[in-house]
């Protein structure tokens, strides 16, 4: 299944906030919008899952999600979205609850997604126990857990501290190799996009347009060791955004 | 600076700043306090520095407790008022949630209903006693719904609070995997106002007991309240006290309570 944003616009009141927004997220790809903030990118990623509708354009399936997939558009949130008063099985079971799976499909699909995740031996703690990682773990599990056909990631890393960031940006990279997902990842974070990104999506200051998009064609798996080449787009990125990140930075928040 | 004559270095520590504003466990303190008043206030009254028709002593008051255990007729008077507040906590409670949900899911219900909520709370139920005695009957009818109008309105308060309160990016979470309404409300939003609820309880408890005695006082031939109200009359301050205290046991056991389902139900807090 492919996605296409189409000429997508909205306004927050009298102040535009995205304005033609057109681009499709291939099939396996994972394609990252970065943007100063206030650009609009999580309100763009919202309308791509569905929770949110554009003012004008749309946001059009190609094709159909596979059969075996329980919720096709699937969000993994900066603040995890956990249920502080379920355990972390309970919380993936949640997302399966609403779908008629016998008992058993459950628990495999728990207990699978669990070790995927590396997560088997915290089956029963609360959330509250676990580390800023291991709750986005959980967070990942849970995605994964109702197989997903695009994952929207909104900042998933953004709350992490800088040593965790490099862990989980090294699994999703193992994830992807292995399972060949679709995604839209909205990052701030210009290293996050240079290394899980095939596709990078820069947005102008509000109101939010497409000012450049760069794709980096060098696999995923090589990218922690091409470091040199990875720092020439990030450098890039950062020019491009540079001047827009200040002026953003200078605005006053409801100006 | 360089010019200033050099003093030998003197050593000492960093002079200590931190400390205080927490709150340490004292162990049973309070009830040493309890027992160090009643001493006093027995020896007061043993001396004849409290008049006997001021304050009866302590030791009386237990007379009169064991006097209601020996006649048996303590059960009456408790069972009648348990079951009072039980009744009318309950139903008071359950409506509230119901009615404080309504107003924390629905803006229509909202618009509607917490103006009117807000008008009624501070108005209080004992003076609307006679006119419960009026719709409800002066047996049973009256003193519940007495205690359910009491209990109904903070629990509304407290509860569409909580709705209020609950973090809206788990709502939205539930949403964008796709969990059915109902499913929302009773995973997501229900144990999510639970935290502002549970305190709530223990509002609306003190309130139910506080016009249990007062719903009691009028036309009850048994209960806390019309033993109270009987002793009143005679004078007999030992067997009001009595009474006072076996509504104080009351209040602490509730709370007891409150406390130990508060413990269950949010574990998951710490």
């Amino acid at each position: 299944m492919e996605l296409h944003v189409r000429a997508v616009g909205h306004a927050y009141g009298p102040l535009p906030v995205l304005d033609g927004i057109d681009f499709t997220v291939p099939e396996g790809r994972i394609v990252c919008i970065v943007g100063p903030s206030g650009c609009g990118k999580s309100t763009l990623l919202r309308m791509i899952g569905g929770l949110e509708r554009p003012d004008s354009g749309e946001i059009l399936q190609i094709g159909s999600p596979p059969t075996a997939s329980l919720n096709p558009l699937t969000f993994i949130f900066q603040d995890f979205a956990l249920l502080p008063w379920r355990s972390v099985e309970g919380n993936i079971r949640l997302v399966l609850e609403d779908h008629r799976i016998g008992a058993a499909d459950t628990e495999r699909i728990v207990a699978d997604v669990l070790a995927r995740t590396k997560l088997s031996d915290f089956r029963q703690a609360w959330p509250r126990q676990l580390s800023g990682g291991m709750r986005q773990r959980v967070a990942i599990a849970r995605a994964l857990a109702v197989s997903p056909a695009v994952l929207l990631m909104d900042e998933p890393l953004s709350a992490l501290d800088a040593q965790t960031r490099e862990l989980l940006m090294a699994d999703l990279v193992d994830l992807w190799q292995r399972e060949r997902f679709s995604a839209v990842y909205v990052t701030h974070n210009l290293s996050e996009a240079v290394r899980l990104g095939h596709r990078v999506i820069v947005l102008s200051r509000r109101p939010g347009r497409i000012r450049e998009t760069v794709d980096i064609d060098i696999p995923l798996g090589d990218r922690a060791a091409r470091a040199v080449e990875l720092d020439a787009h990030q450098a890039r990125l950062w020019a491009l955004i540079r001047d827009e990140a200040e002026a953003a930075d200078k605005e006053l928040v409801d100006g | 600076m360089a010019e200033q004559p050099t003093v030998p270095a003197r050593l000492q520590p960093v002079p200590f700043r931190g400390g205080g504003f927490t709150v340490r466990r004292l162990g049973p303190i309070g009830l040493l306090v309890f027992a160090v008043i009643v001493a006093l206030w027995e020896a007061g009254c043993r001396t004849g520095v409290i008049h006997p028709l001021v304050l009866p002593a302590p030791s009386e008051v237990y007379a009169a407790l064991a006097r209601l255990v020996e006649t048996g007729l303590i059960w009456d008077h408790l069972g009648a008022s348990l079951q009072r507040l039980v009744v009318g906590w309950s139903l008071g409670t359950l409506l509230g949630i119901a009615v404080g949900l309504a107003i924390g899911l629905f803006s229509l219900a909202r618009a509607g209903l917490a103006p009117i909520v807000a008008a009624l709370f501070p108005v209080p139920k004992i003076a609307l006693l006679p006119l419960f005695v009026i719709w409800f009957g002066i047996g049973e009818g009256s003193k519940v719904a007495t205690i359910l109008f009491g209990t109904f309105f903070p629990t509304v308060v407290a509860t569409y609070g909580g709705v209020d309160n609950v973090d809206r990016t788990l709502i939205r979470m539930g949403q964008s995997f796709g969990l059915s309404w109902f499913s929302i409300v009773r995973k997501i939003i229900l144990p999510g106002a639970l935290p502002a609820i549970l305190p709530g309880f223990r509002i609306s408890a003190a309130i139910a007991i506080v016009l249990l005695v007062a719903a009691e006082m009028i036309g009850a031939e048994y209960g806390i309240g019309a033993y109270i109200l009987l002793a009143g009359s005679l004078m007999a301050t030992d067997e009001l006290i009595a009474g006072v205290a076996i509504l104080s046991a009351i209040g602490l056991v509730v709370n007891f309570l409150i406390g130990r389902a508060e413990r269950a139900l949010l574990a998951w807090r710490r």
